[in-house]
């Protein structure tokens, strides 16, 4: 038997691997110490076991455990990055370059800096939801310090072209930063090859615990500097100050061990199954759009319309299934997802979409139970929409004179 | 978000689901809102020119569970009342019998325009008629 409800957010968050909670458990009580405790074994081990998760996230990037500050988490990370970089490299430039379909932590502290007096480009996407190198190209200016846009996006999957993103940096002398909370550990991410000076990572989308993060700095080629934005005790060579969390680094090393070396597998059995719930989709239900392009794509996201269907009333008919959607009825704002009107996708489209995140713990069984599911209330609530009907009569929704509200 | 038992209620069994066609002098249709807004609602009604008795009414609507239960409960109600008594129902009705939160009020308002439009047709229709 299925057990009910079935969880498919995991771009939202993901349930913490009990291997990762094996690995934490004895420095909830037997290991305590302060790893900046310099004068006794309980300090010593407490940095023992840091500087081995610090190798473990370094390993997974391709990076030195020299080059990873640990933060609260990705939120964090891009703060500091942003911020940071902002403040350190003022006297060079105050032009950053950020794309549309960013996260909140990244867009919300670039206006931050915008009242602060730097200037931001927000570059638009395609309708793929790539960043337009040429655009980008275009943006630069000798101002321009930093380009920050992320690996992978959260809402549609879209992976972006940062390899191609940093050389271009490269070339002009600009930093780059990605948000890397999607990305890293699902997919191969190389900071040498990718050419990434500065990355947000976060445990608890990579199967690690809520409340840890870290954030990879380059220190050769170039030597990245920050200007801390916490100030005490001089933690995290100065960039970040305050006491460690020895568990929940603990954790976040954990889970980055494991995701190196099972990620080629899950990321099979995770394309497989979300290809397959695709496929089912589109054979079973017609007026259904895919947003965001397949082509470069997180193994594990599908993210999808069902036109003529509003996203919550869907999410109400499948209440045993935590997905989520783009709807305005779902979010605070009572704004549909930003990052798929970015797109061009249009608000309706916006509206009736829905993304499916499947996990490390998700099984075939429940992919097809999720599919069949979701097929049947579609159907279900189609009879109820009348613009299903007017599409079914012919009529262009496009030239209807609508009563906007 | 949670939903009230009625609001559940009325989208897992929704009353009076359909059409009528449209171009029949005896029925009245309203539609309200906007696919870019996330709620679109159709109500019709269908009244017995003697007597002026809605006789029955039916209602599609693209929208949330809210939008849904509010357009659903209003053709529970409209069934059996005049035209002129239809005109009556308030969202505020809506919002207490469906306890609707806050940011679920745009619905119930999106329901009573939904019932005056489909009023204001029918009255329309019959006009033209006489």
């Amino acid at each position: 038997m299925i057990k009910l409800p079935i969880y498919m957010d995991n771009h939202a968050t993901t349930p913490l691997d009990p291997r990762v909670f094996e690995a934490m458990r004895p420095y909830f009580t037997e290991v305590f110490g302060n790893a900046a405790s310099r004068n006794h074994s309980f300090g010593w081990q407490a940095e023992e076991a840091v500087e081995k998760a610090r190798k473990q996230i370094a390993e997974l990037i391709g990076a030195t455990a020299k080059e990873i500050v640990f933060t609260s988490g990705a939120t964090e990370s891009n703060n500091l990055a942003l911020k940071g970089v902002a403040e350190m490299y003022a006297e060079k430039g105050n032009h950053l370059i950020t794309a549309a379909t960013e996260h909140k932590a990244i867009l919300d502290t670039c206006k931050r800096l915008e009242k602060e007096g730097a200037r931001v480009t927000y570059l638009p996407v395609q309708t793929n939801g790539l960043v337009d190198l040429d655009q980008l190209r275009a943006a630069i200016t000798d101002k321009t310090i930093l380009i920050s846009i992320m690996y992978a996006n959260n809402e549609i999957g879209v992976v972006q072209h940062i390899r191609e993103i940093g050389k271009i940096a490269k070339e002009r002398g600009v930093l780059v930063h990605t948000d890397g909370t999607q990305a890293v550990g699902k997919i191969p991410v190389d900071v040498t090859k990718d050419n990434i000076d500065l990355m947000s990572i976060s445990a608890h989308k990579m199967y690690g615990p809520k409340g840890v993060g870290a954030l990879y700095v380059r220190r050769r080629n170039p030597r990245v500097q920050l200007t801390a934005q916490m100030d005490g005790g001089g933690h995290e060579r100065g960039m970040r100050s305050g006491t460690l969390n020895v568990t929940g680094i603990v954790g976040l090393g954990e889970a980055c061990a494991l995701a190196k070396a099972e990620m080629a597998e899950e990321s099979k059995r995770l394309s497989y199954l979300r290809d397959k719930m695709k496929d089912r989709l589109l054979a079973s239900l017609d007026e259904v759009y895919i947003n965001g392009t397949m082509e470069s794509r997180l193994p594990n996201n599908l993210n999808i319309s069902f036109a003529f269907v509003e996203g919550e009333s869907l999410l109400m008919g499948i209440n045993d299934i935590a997905v989520s959607s783009g709807s305005a009825c779902t979010s605070a704002t009572l704004e549909p997802s930003y990052v798929l009107k970015a797109l061009g996708a249009g608000d309706d489209l916006a509206h009736s979409s829905i993304r499916f995140g499947l996990g490390r713990f998700n099984t075939e069984e429940e992919a097809d139970y999720v599919t069949a599911k979701v097929i049947e209330v579609v159907k279900k609530l189609r009879e109820l929409s009348p613009l299903y009907e007017m599409h079914k009569e012919g009529i262009d929704l496009t030239k209807v004179q609508w009563t906007a509200h | 978000m949670a939903y009230s038992n009625k609001v559940l209620d009325h989208y897992n069994n929704p009353r009076n689901v359909g059409s009528f066609d449209k171009t029949d002098p005896t029925v009245g249709t309203g539609m309200v809102g906007a696919p870019e807004c996330g709620d679109v609602m159709k109500l019709q009604v269908k009244v017995n020119p003697a007597t002026g008795v809605i006789e029955d009414a039916k209602f599609k609507t693209f929208g949330c569970g809210s939008a849904i239960a509010s357009s659903s409960l209003a053709t529970e109600w409209l069934r059996g009342k005049t035209v002129d008594q239809a005109l009556d129902i308030k969202n505020t009705d809506i919002v207490n019998e469906l306890s609707l939160p806050p940011v679920k009020i745009h619905c119930s308002v999106l329901a009573e325009d939904a019932i005056k439009a489909a009023i204001s047709d029918y009255k329309k229709k019959s006009a033209a008629q006489a």
